[in-house]
């Protein structure tokens, strides 16, 4: 674990506003997670969520510079991902509930979010499997001719899916505009990376792909939003793909459910928590005098009671009903039944 | 009265796919050796040189990789068309073909629109062995999700495949490779055949052959034999496997009494089964015999041809099967 020191704030560029958007997506994505823990412990959800927590600053880093024009592929433990690209809370806490209010009108659940409105072309439940979509986004943004961006988020354990060496090869060779950024927390379920992965740093890959790779404190919201910055303005440059490595900590077990334990050491985590994204992003707030403890929470407040409502959304809707299961397979006008 | 001409299978599948590249500028073509090369099945020539490389490309051996993207290309506006030399080398997609363009519409709650046609061949015959022969189009339906076709001549390759592209979901378009030097005879201009309409290639009183791909042809060759025992076979192509014309076959085996399959994938798990099963309840009472198929044996597909072409099912087969049935 890298144990640096945080750098200033202020040696950034970024407006306050733009500062303080990112503490409220952090926050969002952080209640938002814990009332899964809720309505799980509640009996309300089926199924499983795998939570973001502790890994809030990469997503919220990474899409603060996502315009609505660019795009996004998320994975299994996709909420943050979504949050943070804006997606409604009601209508994903309804999808996480089952029901017809939700995104996918409760055929996808937790793992399967998406918002196409928003560039957020699906949360993809194959570890892995979303890192070729995400270079075939790139492929037609450069085909197209537009300036857009593709991001395609993956785990570590995903790296070593042949997924990922392959479409990062196309992408160098076309030089496609698309970011890859790998959320490393250290775990693929309960296998540690550095026990199957011959080097544990991902980064490192780039170098054999002929392309920019980089290695960042992925608890650092700042640093995140910096690399992810040069990346995109590399691919809308038309320069091509950057591998980003985010080094984190998942604070809870794979899912909800799992309380994580026996297979890592509890100084590890404890270690990790010291140095949570939401906790540091704040203490350094204040400290750099760049907002006010009373502006942080009512921020935290507004996050709350938002997530609140979504919860309350999500069980006041109907289920969906038996036969719509057999609706929305293909595409027609008559409701694309097979 | 339509205008024919000449052409060979490979012709008629490029000429589809410069029709529709030069109708809309969304389409384009990604697999091995599509590029200079022209495609390893000659079905891509002078398509590199007219379209560019953007439009055209070759790939690397990457069958999960450019799968997928051809899925993010579907989902932002494009009109992919994927080659896949062989169906045996589609398992290497079948992560990005089964599990995610086959479902992302439906677990997106229909949010997801996707274009794409995944071009691919079967059949043996050439001494390719075990893993360059299989016909695994079952697959291919077996997943619900994507619709899957089956052309028989050349004339059905080029109309079904332009219906194909401008399909807003995906297509897997299963060609023979046994077919594409053969010489066909084709409408001139362009034209479109529609999915889900079974094309009857012979009109028969005695028996109901329903033969997919290239089997339908041969299907036709082999009544053409019973005819002069005095058996009289109708042909049923169904041309697309999913979705499928029932009512075409029903009607036939209502008429005929008698069915008969024949598809070049293994026994175990054929489509024709599952097709036979489909529908059973409406011709169960109509049947005056026990429906049978030909089919490829339950075994790899050996190397030489003398242990090949034993296996592979064909118009002999077919003649010796059908009459069989009537000598009972």
């Amino acid at each position: 674990m890298t144990k640096n020191k945080f750098k200033l704030i202020k040696s950034y560029s970024i407006e306050k506003d733009h500062l303080l958007k990112m503490y409220f997506d952090m926050l969002k994505i952080r209640d938002f997670e814990n009332a899964i823990t809720d309505v799980y412990s509640r009996g309300l959800m089926n199924g499983l969520a795998h939570l973001y927590i502790g890994e809030e600053a990469i997503a919220t880093g990474v899409c603060a510079n996502i315009t609505s024009k660019d795009y996004a592929v998320s994975t299994h433990r996709g909420h943050g991902h979504l949050i943070a690209q804006g997606a409604d809370l009601k209508k994903m806490m309804a999808e996480v509930l089952g029901r017809k209010t939700g995104y996918c009108k409760g055929k996808g659940g937790s793992m399967h979010i998406m918002d196409a409105s928003k560039g957020i072309l699906g949360a993809i439940g194959i570890v892995g499997a979303g890192i070729p979509i995400a270079t075939g986004v790139a492929y037609s943004a450069k085909y197209r001719g537009t300036d857009q961006v593709a991001v395609s988020f993956f785990g570590d354990a995903a790296s070593n899916q042949g997924t990922f060496h392959e479409s990062i090869n196309m992408a160098a060779a076309w030089k496609l505009p698309v970011v890859y950024v790998c959320e490393n927390n250290l775990f693929g379920i309960s296998v540690d990376l550095r026990k199957v992965t011959g080097n544990p740093n991902i980064a490192d890959r780039a170098f054999g792909y002929g392309i920019p790779g980089v290695a960042v404190d992925g608890n650092d919201v700042m640093e995140v939003y910096r690399v992810t910055q040069e990346a995109f303005a590399r691919a809308r440059k038309g320069e091509g793909p950057t591998l980003i490595e985010c080094k984190t900590y998942r604070q809870k077990g794979h899912h909800v459910g799992d309380p994580g334990k026996i297979y890592r050491l509890k100084q590890e985590l404890e270690a990790w928590k010291k140095r949570d994204p939401i906790k540091t992003f704040k203490a350094r707030l204040i400290e750099e005098k760049l907002a006010t403890e009373e502006e942080l929470k009512n921020l935290e407040e507004e996050a709350k009671q938002l997530v609140k409502t979504a919860v309350q959304f999500a069980e006041d809707s109907p289920f969906p009903e038996p036969e719509e299961a057999l609706e929305d397979l293909f595409y027609t006008m008559e409701g694309g039944k097979e | 009265m339509t205008k024919l001409k000449k052409v060979t299978y490979s012709q008629a599948i490029c000429e589809a796919i410069d029709e529709e590249m030069a109708r809309d500028k969304n389409v384009l073509i990604l697999g091995e050796d599509v590029g200079i090369l022209g495609g390893n099945f000659k079905t891509a020539v002078g398509l590199y040189e007219k379209y560019g490389d953007l439009r055209v490309k070759d790939t690397p051996i990457s069958e999960n990789g450019f799968m997928g993207m051809s899925l993010g290309m579907a989902l932002t506006g494009l009109r992919p068309i994927i080659e896949i030399m062989f169906t045996d080398f589609l398992l290497l997609a079948s992560d990005q073909l089964l599990n995610q363009i086959a479902k992302i519409r439906y677990m997106s709650g229909g949010q997801a629109k996707v274009p794409l046609t995944v071009r691919t061949t079967i059949g043996a015959g050439r001494s390719s062995a075990a893993q360059h022969s299989q016909s695994l189009h079952a697959i291919m339906c077996h997943v619900p999700g994507l619709k899957v076709v089956v052309p028989s001549s050349a004339a059905d390759a080029k109309g079904l495949l332009k219906t194909a592209i401008r399909e807003d979901n995906p297509v897997v378009f299963i060609e023979h490779k046994m077919e594409y030097n053969n010489e066909y005879e084709i409408p001139e201009g362009e034209y479109t055949i529609p999915f889900g309409k079974a094309n009857i290639l012979r009109e028969g009183m005695d028996i109901t052959v329903i033969a997919t791909s290239n089997l339908a042809l041969k299907a036709v060759k082999a009544a053409e034999e019973l005819a002069k025992e005095g058996i009289d076979v109708e042909v049923i192509d169904p041309r697309t496997l999913i979705p499928l014309d029932r009512e075409t076959m029903i009607a036939s085996i209502k008429k005929t009494g008698r069915v008969f399959f024949a598809d070049e994938g293994y026994e175990r798990s054929n489509i024709v089964a599952e097709i036979m099963m489909d529908l059973m309840p409406d011709i169960f009472y109509y049947l005056d015999n026990p429906p049978e198929r030909l089919c490829l044996p339950n075994v790899p597909v050996p190397f030489s041809p003398a242990l090949e072409f034993p296996l592979i099912p064909d118009q002999e087969k077919l003649y010796k099967r059908i009459k069989k049935i009537f000598k009972n």
